[in-house]
């Protein structure tokens, strides 16, 4: 018996095919994956029975009963678990949204600062970036919480600027404003006028693509801005007052009050991530060769249009990405708030919120989708704007 | 055009060198910059002079109780009354030389890689990451070899902040090397599969993580088996590490260029020997300073822990600023912690900027 000799090399061996490796090897992956979410369904479904915890997420219709030190929606005790969620996702996204405008401010000065040719003030900025890049945040919080905002003194002896300003143990006191009647009338001049100065950056850039003159669009468009709202306001006769916080018996009555742990959080997240963003805007400025500059000054630009229309445009394609990535790491820092007891989403929902319903599967799992939703969608639209603005090459 | 007279001398121009020229150029350039000099001066002397006054001169160091805190300054004494407990967490005073020596060898084997020029580093990383932890547990927990057992609930302190900074890190870097090839290859299945659990983990925030590791992980496993809060932490903390240090290794692997992959398998070489002996090497001397912030960010990040009610070193702190012989020295407190983790990730930022600085092959920019 003879074998019939094939002409060409024997067939490959299933296993040395790549593709073929390539699905078999993907197939037990998969495998395995489902194996270990069967293995823990299983584990769970069996705890959850043997515990007695229900599923399901009918508790978000069951009244919460507890307190909440601030809420941006009206909120009592009497209202339901799914009001907490929301009252605690929109605290989470207010301290945010304010960390983000103050972190960005202090970041660029600091970063522009440790530019500076003068010595001293590049040394205190990058003193000021060593220091609190290098201390953890949750340290950082319990020290202005615990050090600084605990200590001040009484209502009684409250620090106060101008007898309407007034901090103390308990917050910032500040004077409140009440719109009177006509106020609203405020809102449409302002939208004017920033209709106004939209169409003078048009008609300046038309203008210039046609002369090759520029008017100063920015003190006009500013100037607009701030004079049409607030002339309407004169002749509306100032319809605004201002509701100032009193001191009566123990506690101060009226105005608007900012909670200690709001302003914790907010300092402790504004100063930790400004440390993070003064790096990322130097590397950006430090980016752009000094060619550029060079070739500014050369065609004749002067300074401040060099900086505007050749350094800044240049630096931010360098700046934008990381940068968003800081505001997603503050946004997500922001639930240490749990940690001093502002009530953030982590703190009311995660927190007193778990522990009253016992139901930390679906709590957890719907904290932890708030955030990977926020953080998706900010990259999502992060990948969509960088490559809008990225260098288009030949 | 014709002059008769001489162009009349021009001033020697401003000296730029020495003191007064450094502080001509660097300080006094200009009458706006004088002023910004001066306001920063004023600045340092508002903050400094105080902080000075508080923390050193007019400070209390020695004493066994709050009594000794008479000047007015900083209250070391609390410091130094519980140095011990900052550093060791409640462990045992007895068995403190576990910790010891464990720190020891810990930090002979970092010296042993790190100083050039040693033999046998091929062999003393695997047995790192492999063998040392299983040393490491034996001597800090104990049950073996006749050493007394202390269950996890007595570590603490920088002990534990080590611990768990350490372990994360070296339990991280494999994950997460695994998870970038993972990211990069062709299989489809095999890809999403890792970016599925890479953008999961990074788009939480760590308290979220820890919170599912204490209250949730318990209920995944079967109930027979009861999991250490410490180790519940962990994993926690391995998982999330995983993630991001996933995209630091991705970077790296992106800077290897396509000829290198080529060369390789030109040469024959199958797809781990390629990655293990052409790839990996290269991307791991791009990854340096990626892999120390890493760990910088991962070394503060385990002071998180205290909310889930392990007494890292600032947990440790916060809890003696609670005891009622010592109210009131919180300042003290924070500023010793702050220190302490300053100093450490301060170091490792400075280390990594030198090994990037020696490791540096290519060609330098002058």
């Amino acid at each position: 018996m003879s074998s019939p000799v094939k002409p060409s090399a024997p067939p490959v061996k299933f296993w040395r095919d790549p593709a073929k490796r390539a699905l078999l090897f993907q197939l037990v992956l998969l495998c395995a994956v489902a194996a270990f979410i069967a293995f823990i369904v299983n584990n769970t479904l069996n705890n959850l029975s043997t515990r007695g915890i229900t599923t399901g997420f009918g508790f978000l219709d069951d009244p919460a009963g507890f307190a909440i030190a601030q809420s941006l929606i009206p909120y009592a005790e009497t209202d339901t678990y799914g009001r907490t969620f929301v009252v605690g996702l929109l605290n989470t996204l207010l301290v945010s949204f304010l960390g983000i405008i103050g972190a960005t401010l202090l970041g660029f000065v600091i970063g522009v600062a440790r530019l500076s040719p003068n010595w001293l003030i590049a040394r205190l900025a990058s003193a000021y970036v060593e220091l609190f890049r290098n201390i953890p945040l949750l340290l950082q919080m319990f020290f202005w919480y615990f050090a600084v905002l605990r200590t001040l003194p009484g209502p009684r002896d409250s620090l106060s600027l101008n007898d309407s300003v007034f901090l103390n143990v308990r917050g910032l006191y500040l004077p409140e404003p009440i719109p009177g009647s006509g106020f609203i009338w405020i809102w449409p001049a302002l939208l004017l006028a920033l209709v106004l100065a939209f169409w003078l950056v048009r008609f300046n850039h038309r203008r210039q693509d046609a002369t090759g003159q520029r008017l100063p669009v920015w003190s006009i468009s500013l100037g607009l801005v701030i004079l049409l709202p607030g002339l309407t306001f004169l002749a509306l006769g100032a319809p605004l007052e201002w509701n100032y916080p009193e001191l009566r018996g123990f506690n101060f009555r009226g105005g608007m009050t900012i909670i200690p742990e709001f302003l914790a959080l907010w300092l402790s997240l504004t100063v930790y991530t400004a440390a993070f963003i003064a790096e990322i805007v130097r590397s950006g400025i430090q980016a752009i060769s000094h060619g550029q500059t060079e070739a500014a000054h050369a065609l004749g630009i002067k300074d401040s249009l060099t900086l505007r229309l050749v350094i800044i445009p240049q630096a931010l394609r360098v700046i934008i990405p990381p940068l968003t990535s800081q505001y997603l790491n503050l946004t997500k820092n922001s639930s240490l708030a749990t940690a001093i007891g502002y009530p953030d989403l982590v703190s009311v929902f995660a927190g007193t919120t778990l522990n009253q319903t016992g139901q930390a599967i679906e709590v957890i799992a719907i904290t932890m989708l708030v955030y990977l939703s926020i953080s998706l969608a900010v990259s999502f639209f992060m990948n969509w704007f960088n490559s809008r603005m990225a260098l288009v090459e030949r | 055009m014709y002059k008769d007279t001489l162009t009349p001398e021009r001033p020697a121009p401003v000296s730029r060198k020495g003191l007064t020229g450094w502080l001509r150029t660097n300080l006094f350039s200009g009458p706006l910059n004088s002023a910004v000099t001066l306001l920063g001066l004023y600045g340092l002397y508002l903050i400094l002079v105080p902080i000075i006054d508080w923390a050193l001169l007019s400070a209390d160091w020695t004493g066994v109780s709050r009594d000794a805190c008479t000047s007015g300054g900083a209250c070391w004494v609390f410091i130094t009354n519980r140095l011990q407990q900052f550093t060791y967490g409640f462990y045992p005073s007895d068995e403190l030389w576990r910790i010891n020596l464990t720190f020891v060898l810990f930090v002979a084997q970092l010296l042993w890689l790190a100083l050039p020029r040693l033999p046998g580093k091929m062999w003393l990383g695997p047995f790192m990451v492999l063998v040392f932890p299983l040393i490491a547990w034996v001597l800090l927990y104990g049950g073996w070899f006749g050493l007394t057992e202390v269950p996890t609930h007595n570590w603490g302190g920088l002990t534990l902040t080590l611990i768990l900074a350490v372990v994360g890190i070296t339990a991280a870097l494999p994950i997460g090397t695994l998870l970038a090839l993972g990211r990069r290859s062709h299989m489809p299945i095999v890809r999403s599969l890792s970016v599925v659990f890479i953008e999961f983990w990074r788009g939480v925030p760590l308290i979220t993580v820890l919170f599912m590791s204490s209250v949730m992980l318990p209920l995944f496993v079967p109930e027979e088996l009861t999991l250490d809060k410490l180790v519940r932490a962990m994993i926690g903390i391995i998982f999330f590490q995983s993630a991001y240090m996933a995209e630091v290794v991705r970077g790296g692997l992106q800077a290897i260029p396509r000829g290198q992959y080529e060369a390789a398998a030109a040469l024959g070489l199958n797809y781990w020997k390629m990655m293990v002996l052409i790839v990996l090497p290269q991307a791991l001397k791009l990854m340096i300073p990626g892999i120390v912030n890493t760990f910088i960010a991962l070394f503060k990040d385990t002071s998180l822990v205290l909310i889930i009610g392990l007494f890292d070193l600032l947990a440790i702190v916060q809890a003696g600023l609670a005891d009622p012989n010592w109210l009131g020295y919180a300042t003290e407190g924070y500023v010793f912690a702050g220190l302490v983790f300053w100093v450490f990730c301060y170091g490792m930022s400075k280390y990594s900027q030198y090994l990037e600085r020696k490791l540096h092959t290519g060609h330098k920019k002058r």
